[in-house]
């Protein structure tokens, strides 16, 4: 039997908060699942930071890209025998939903910002590169691993295939959003994902839901827009969000000036030079990582030692709402003063709007910006976009609430000695 | 203060106005890929280079009176149109942020459909391809829009326009 049909003798199935349980019958799919390379992303936080806001956000990219597959599995489940869905493409699809985040590096997003990274870049090089996972994705044929890779890139000739891994409403967000609700304990990011499922239906190109099922996906709809200002946008997650990533551009900084680390960053240092191999990037994950910062909390650079104190122990920078038109001579001020007492703006004077963290909420868009949810209408079987069928999509996918925020260490600055200096920063920061 | 913000004011600078959101995503994109060093991470969507970042942070400029947008209907969907206020002339003058001449390309650009960008930001999304590779991916991922072959060479021949400026 060809390597792509085997399967276990048995089912397997991993226990799952969210999804009760997820099951592994195809041989190829299990041994994904024990390459190193996978089993790494156990070692990565699913919302990297945001366990320092909420205790329980501790669950891994591993969780979730087993939580993806399944939704994956049950979606094919319920598509088989209809019109537009290719069989063939079974495996294909339960492989990229698997293997979609394998890219992923510690504290992913302020990695990336700093070094210059790309997640889905490392995706890729893991799936096409001299690895664990490669091997057994050639094994089924000699383009399967390319054809995966091609999926999770979005470069897949099948879009209807792509959609099911990545669209408006796709496996990917139906897991992390439940996934996240779960382990931070909040109470929105809930909606009715079983009957999400049972209307979906593939056309040519895309995946559209039945006019039937628009109350499931309004609320799923409310839990994205929830869900990113209560839990992914917290001001106390992005606090840690910033002094970690200060922390990143301290060490390299202090790297190009020859700075002798007591600890050498022997992990960092093709990050420093921007020349990660797939090998150098996959012995990084968050262990490591939190190892280094514990030891740097001994180096002699004060500003290192200091920020990874703070980010080790949870003694996080305060904030203020900040309008960056309205205060902007504020914030120049503010520049010079904490330079005048001592206090080094480039690390501790940090400002942090909404788009530093993208997420995207559903907007409808222009035609042709980004392809929308499609609802399939009763026996014209005519696509209408959703927030034209939707009162409740419409008025949230109309509003555009953006953030700017000032954080800033305020011990630092209770600390100072009572001068016009110390004053003229209370009052710009506190009046 | 708001660095990436004001490189993107700079790009408004250099325009007079920017007629649609999909054309603006595309034209950033293709400065990126001219390495104008926006920071803006794109990812490839249904109709080409996408980024989220962009969409955002243009929202921001917006609710912040740094850009106008005006919103027009069609027949059958929204247009929008963007350009910098006095307000955001006034952001970007104390902004020490600088990036490299971008007026020649810009007005370039600013000449060409949508489309055609799509098709520009497309082929040069897959520049890690040799140019025969590019022209089958770009013809197998964009099978609905019938590219023709002298749509692939005049984007071929306005990349090199661009690069060489």
């Amino acid at each position: 039997m060809p390597y792509k049909d085997e399967q276990l003798s048995e089912e397997k199935v991993f226990k799952d908060p969210v999804h009760r349980y997820i099951h592994v019958k195809d041989q190829v799919v299990w041994d994904l699942i024990g390459t190193p390379e996978f089993q790494r992303l156990r070692r990565i936080k699913q919302l990297g930071t945001s366990y320092l806001t909420f205790h329980g956000a501790e669950h891994s990219r591993f969780n979730h890209s087993l939580g993806v597959y399944e939704i994956v599995r049950r979606i094919i489940y319920n598509f088989d025998g209809r019109p537009h869905w290719n069989t063939d493409e079974r495996l294909l699809c339960l492989c990229a939903a698997l293997l979609h985040d394998l890219g992923h590096g510690p504290f992913s997003h302020s990695f990336e910002k700093v070094f210059k990274l790309d997640h889905e870049d490392f995706t890729k090089k893991i799936i096409l590169g001299d690895t664990h996972v490669n091997q057994i994705l050639s094994r089924v044929s000699d383009n399967f691993a390319q054809n995966v890779a091609d999926v999770i890139n979005k470069t897949y000739q099948d879009k209807l295939v792509v959609s099911l891994i990545s669209s408006q409403i796709d496996a990917d967000r139906m897991d992390y959003l439940q996934r996240d609700a779960y382990f931070t304990g909040v109470s929105y990011g809930h909606f009715d994902m079983e009957r999400i499922l049972r209307v979906m239906r593939p056309i040519e190109d895309q995946v559209v839901i039945k006019e039937t099922g628009m109350h499931a996906v309004e609320d799923y709809i409310m839990s994205r827009y929830q869900m990113y200002w209560q839990v992914y946008f917290h001001p106390v997650t992005r606090s840690a969000e910033v002094i970690l990533s200060k922390i990143l551009h301290r060490v390299k900084h202090l790297y190009e000036q020859n700075y002798k680390f007591r600890l050498k960053p022997t992990h960092f240092l093709s990050l420093f030079l921007g020349n990660a191999t797939v090998k150098d990037y996959l012995r990084l994950d968050e262990p490591v990582v939190l190892y280094y910062f514990q030891m740097w909390m001994d180096e002699q650079d004060e500003i290192l030692s200091d920020l990874c104190e703070r980010f080790s122990n949870r003694h996080l920078f305060k904030y203020i709402e900040f309008n960056p038109n309205q205060q902007m001579k504020e914030w120049m001020e503010l520049y010079s003063l904490f330079k005048a007492v001592g206090i080094n703006p480039e690390y501790y004077l940090v400002d942090d709007s909404s788009s530093d963290l993208p997420y995207d909420f559903y907007r409808p868009g222009e035609e042709e910006e980004r392809l929308p949810i499609h609802l399939l209408m009763p026996k014209s079987n005519e696509l209408r976009e959703l927030s034209r069928q939707s009162d409740i999509v419409e008025s949230i996918s109309g509003k555009k609430r953006t953030d700017h925020k000032l954080y800033f260490p305020q011990d630092f600055i209770e600390a100072l000695p009572e001068d016009n200096n110390k004053k003229r920063i209370f009052e710009i920061l506190f009046d | 203060m708001l660095p990436n913000h004001a490189k993107l004011m700079k790009f408004f600078s250099a325009s007079d106005e920017v007629v649609g959101r999909k054309k603006l995503q595309k034209m950033i994109y293709i400065l990126k890929k001219c390495d104008i060093p926006f920071e803006e991470k794109y990812e490839f969507h249904f109709y080409g280079p996408y980024s989220e970042e962009l969409t955002l942070r243009m929202e921001e400029l917006c609710n912040l009176g740094f850009i106008s947008e005006t919103k027009e209907k069609k027949s059958n969907y929204f247009q929008y149109r963007y350009k910098m206020t006095d307000q955001g002339e006034e952001f970007l003058n104390h902004s020490n942020v600088q990036i490299p001449a971008i007026d020649g390309m810009v007005a370039k650009m600013t000449d060409k459909s949508s489309r055609f960008l799509e098709l520009v930001s497309t082929m040069l999304y897959f520049d890690d391809l040799k140019r025969q590779e590019v022209e089958v991916k770009v013809q197998t991922v964009k099978n609905k829009q019938n590219y023709t072959d002298k749509d692939l060479q005049s984007a071929w021949a306005f990349i090199d326009e661009l690069k060489n400026a």
